[in-house]
């Protein structure tokens, strides 16, 4: 299984979006594309509505994120949670380093509904 | 400063040396033992003194066959210790194991069998049993498999919590069986996670430790047994059969099945400090899941038989443990095994303490024979990592050594103190001959700790192991049959009372008796001097139905059914108050031993013994009456104890108190809630300041204090 990810700027800072799973073999990659981003110094949101599964490792990687993240002062938030992630994140405590909020896309569609 | 933290430091030994098996490998580091990712690799190290040759077996996460098995290099071993490094592995997705080669002359001790694939003694993380209760795949050649893990957890700034001994009060319970009940009505029942949601309720009741049955690696479908009245299959449902001592137990993850129950009991372990509650482990070296010479190879066997196990001169296994084979507990090689295995545990998970299931054990020589300075006792009370830990021995074994008062304690080792235990409860039932004990034991048992402290004695008078105190006053005898062992498995001798009827009972006179049972109990508990412990439950009134050895019911005979909670509220308040109690008050508390030295700022000694005349205590061996009353330093307030174990009322005559005090009453165990109890601060002044009338079978807790209210009022 692979990972693939897009970025997506705008003007409050910059969303990435992964699709796939986050594990010891596509996590080098996702904190190869997220470390630049944390260094632009903008607030940083992940998208992982369409991530399937995050292992203990691809867990880690998030947390190195979030620390690099910490020591650069640049806020991290993980939307699109799925049930399952969101209840695994939360049995291991990694969920409790995290600011979390709806699927960057599904908050899209509200706020458009909301608008109507 | 990111750029450098995240770039690689080029090391040497990154770098391989060797092809074997078509693995780029090299020489690995001997310490620290087990696997341990390092820069590009994982280097495996494992001891075996007598084997002739080792080979490292891997397995993609899952598989049934192995994808590689490298045979370490003759270069690749020091000592007796082979290390290895293997580069380009998938430390997540991979499980491990050994095979060793060696000769296998059961007489002189030696089991290799290179035909089998042993779990590394060390392994972090043990794949196959992820989920409890899954029926496993019996036809696998490996059924225990060695996982690789990262050491990384972020604790932010969480240390063991270091509390005073004697301020701690344990509350002992079991992983599975705290929430597994549908009652628990947690997120994930019978779990870490499942503990985790409960710390509201386990802070609320004031307990400040947690001590958990055993957490390591064990099979729970090890019970070949089905109950014979139902059929079902029994579990080893305790966990004193471990399989792993590094590992924690997956099926007690909700994360097992990923492989993170590491994470998950670490997340619990930090939110219990953050909640101010201590975690002690549980912890069985006395004995492995390996069994005797019937039993299956796990580890040990196969890796150095002759090292790991106490021998007969025939090469059988001495069985001090009772359950078929003994752990060479002071062979160095395994002291330093048992001495590491602690160290992880207080590293790596925070734990703040153990206590040793049949600890005598550990102080057996070679050959089985009491050591009168056994060096693994001496080491752990020394260790560096372990100097502040709490260290609690069960002083006894199955082959007969008792050293309860006796253990080698090295100004460190705590004791359950089962003459405690039994004492209490013979004085409960209305036993004669017992007031004098009785005396001894609630003052800290100065005959067994004179030179150790009161906090050497940890008190209980129930524990996983035995009746509940629910049933303690419910059956005068054990009801083990759902056991499938013919109900001759279990303790007989339970010093127990049925209060009149063997189990249920509708009569609202005996189940009134039973509440206020269980009620001077916990108050005679929670007054004594040492440390008490609580079984989980008991605060509820929790039942087994009479079984005192529910080691293999994974169900609701041992799970803590949480309706109890809203059913019983009337023991659980007088609990609550009776641990606020606790705390309200140094001089239950103090670790010396009371001498009868007088206070000078009350005139009164720090302890004194009573009868229904003051100062006149009856020692007598037909007393059931016997009053304490303790006086701290500086300002505390005197603490009077009233216990009568007597089936008649008594008139007590109160002793007279000094500088302006008067006698409050905290608790009455024959008065009806809630005047059975008040909350720690208000208690009520006495009418009548020089008597009280105590009921049958009760306990009266008076409070000698200046009316604080009153001199507020005072214009």
């Amino acid at each position: 299984m692979t990972l693939n990810v897009k970025e997506r700027r705008n003007k409050t800072g910059t969303v990435l979006v992964a699709t796939g799973e986050i594990n010891s073999e596509t996590s080098g990659s996702l904190l190869q594309a997220l470390l630049p981003l944390v260094r632009e110094g903008k607030p940083l949101k992940i998208d992982l509505t369409a991530v399937t599964y995050v292992s203990s490792a691809g867990l880690r990687t998030l947390l190195v994120v979030y620390r690099e993240a910490q020591h650069a002062g640049v806020a991290v938030t993980l939307y699109g949670v799925s049930e399952e992630v969101r209840f695994v994140m939360s049995a291991t405590g990694f969920l409790d380093f995290f600011e979390t909020g709806e699927a960057v896309a599904a908050a899209a569609k509200a706020k458009a509904r909301a608008a109507r | 400063m990111t750029e450098t933290r995240s770039e690689q430091v080029l090391r040497v030994d990154a770098y391989p040396t060797h092809e074997v098996g078509g693995y780029r490998v090299r020489a690995g580091k001997p310490f620290p033992f087990g696997a341990n990712v390092v820069p590009g690799g994982v280097s495996f190290s494992v001891f075996s003194d007598q084997a002739t040759s080792m080979t490292l077996v891997i397995f993609k996460r899952g598989e049934p066959e192995p994808m590689a098995e490298l045979e370490f290099p003759e270069e690749f071993r020091t000592g007796s210790v082979f290390a290895m490094t293997v580069f380009g592995l998938d430390h997540e997705n991979i499980e491990y194991g050994y095979r060793a080669d060696g000769p296998y002359d059961p007489v002189t001790g030696h089991r290799f069998d290179a035909r089998q694939i042993l779990s590394d003694p060390y392994a972090r993380l043990i794949a196959g049993r992820d989920v409890w209760g899954v029926e496993p795949d019996r036809s696998r050649g490996y059924q225990y498999r060695s996982r690789v893990c990262l050491q990384d957890f972020d604790w932010g700034d969480d240390t063991p919590l270091g509390i005073p001994a004697e301020d701690l009060v344990v509350y002992e319970t079991h992983v599975r069986g705290f929430t597994r009940h549908p009652s628990s009505q947690v997120t994930a029942p019978g779990t870490f996670a499942g503990l985790r949601e409960k710390i509201p309720y386990l802070k609320e009741l004031g307990i400040n430790c947690i001590e958990l049955l055993p957490v390591f690696e064990f099979d729970e479908s090890d019970n070949p047994r089905t109950n014979p009245e139902t059929g079902e299959q029994l579990f080893d449902y305790w966990g004193y059969n471990t399989v792993s001592f590094f590992a924690p137990k997956a099926g007690y993850a909700a994360t097992g099945r990923y492989g993170m129950q590491g994470d998950e009991f670490r997340t619990l372990i930090k939110d219990l400090h953050a909640a101010g509650i201590e975690v002690i482990l549980d912890v069985v070296f006395n004995h492995t899941a390996e069994g005797n010479e019937q039993g299956p190879t796990i580890s040990f066997k196969g890796l150095d038989n002759a090292t790991y196990y106490m021998l007969t001169p025939e090469g059988y296994y001495f069985n001090f443990s009772g359950t078929g084979n003994t752990v060479n507990c002071n062979h160095p090689v395994v002291r330093n095994y048992v001495l590491d295995c602690l160290r992880h545990w207080v590293a790596d998970y925070h734990i703040d303490g153990f206590r040793f299931d049949l600890a005598a054990i550990l102080g057996r020589a070679l050959d089985g024979t009491p050591l009168p300075n056994p060096p693994l006792l001496e080491l752990l009370a020394y260790d560096p990592v372990l100097r502040h830990t709490k260290l609690i021995a069960e002083a006894w074994d199955a082959g007969g050594l008792y050293e309860v008062g006796n253990f080698p304690a090295y100004g460190r080792w705590a004791e359950w103190n089962g003459k405690y235990r039994d004492t209490v409860r013979s004085f409960l039932k209305g036993d004669p001959g017992v007031t004098g004990e009785l005396a001894t034991r609630i003052a800290g048992s100065p005959d067994l700790y004179a030179t150790r402290g009161t906090a050497a004695s940890v008190n209980f008078l129930t524990a996983h192991d035995g009746f509940t105190l629910a049933d303690l006053v419910s059956y005068n005898d054990k009801h083990n049959d759902a056991n499938g062992e013919h109900n001759n498995d279990g303790a007989n001798d339970n010093n127990s009372w049925n209060c009149g009827a063997e189990g249920p009972t509708d009569d609202p006179e005996i189940n009134a008796l039973r509440t206020r049972q269980m009620k001077n109990a916990l108050a005679i508990l929670f007054t004594s001097q040492g440390i008490p412990m609580l079984l989980a439950g008991d605060e509820v009134a929790r039942t087994q139905q009479g079984n005192n050895n529910t080691y293999c019911q994974d169900n609701e005979l041992s799970w803590f059914d949480w309706d109890q909670v809203d059913d019983n509220a009337e023991l659980l308040r007088f609990t609550r108050e009776m641990i606020e109690f606790r705390k309200h008050h140094r001089e239950l508390r103090s670790t010396a031993h009371p001498t009868g030295q007088v206070r000078e700022h009350l005139g009164l000694p720090d302890i004194s013994w009573h009868g229904e005349r003051a100062w006149q205590p009856d020692w007598s061996a037909e007393s059931r009456l016997l009053a304490v009353a303790r006086c701290g330093t500086g300002d505390d307030d005197v603490v009077y104890v009233a216990m009568n174990a007597h089936w008649e009322s008594h008139d007590l005559e109160l002793p007279a108190l000094p500088g302006g005090r008067s006698w409050h009453l905290f608790a009455d165990t024959g008065a009806e809630a809630p005047y059975d109890i008040r909350t720690p601060g208000a208690e009520q002044e006495l009418d009548n300041a020089g008597k009280y009338l105590i009921g049958p079978r009760s306990v009266v807790i008076l409070v000698g204090r200046t009316n604080a209210s009153e001199d507020l009022d005072t214009p």
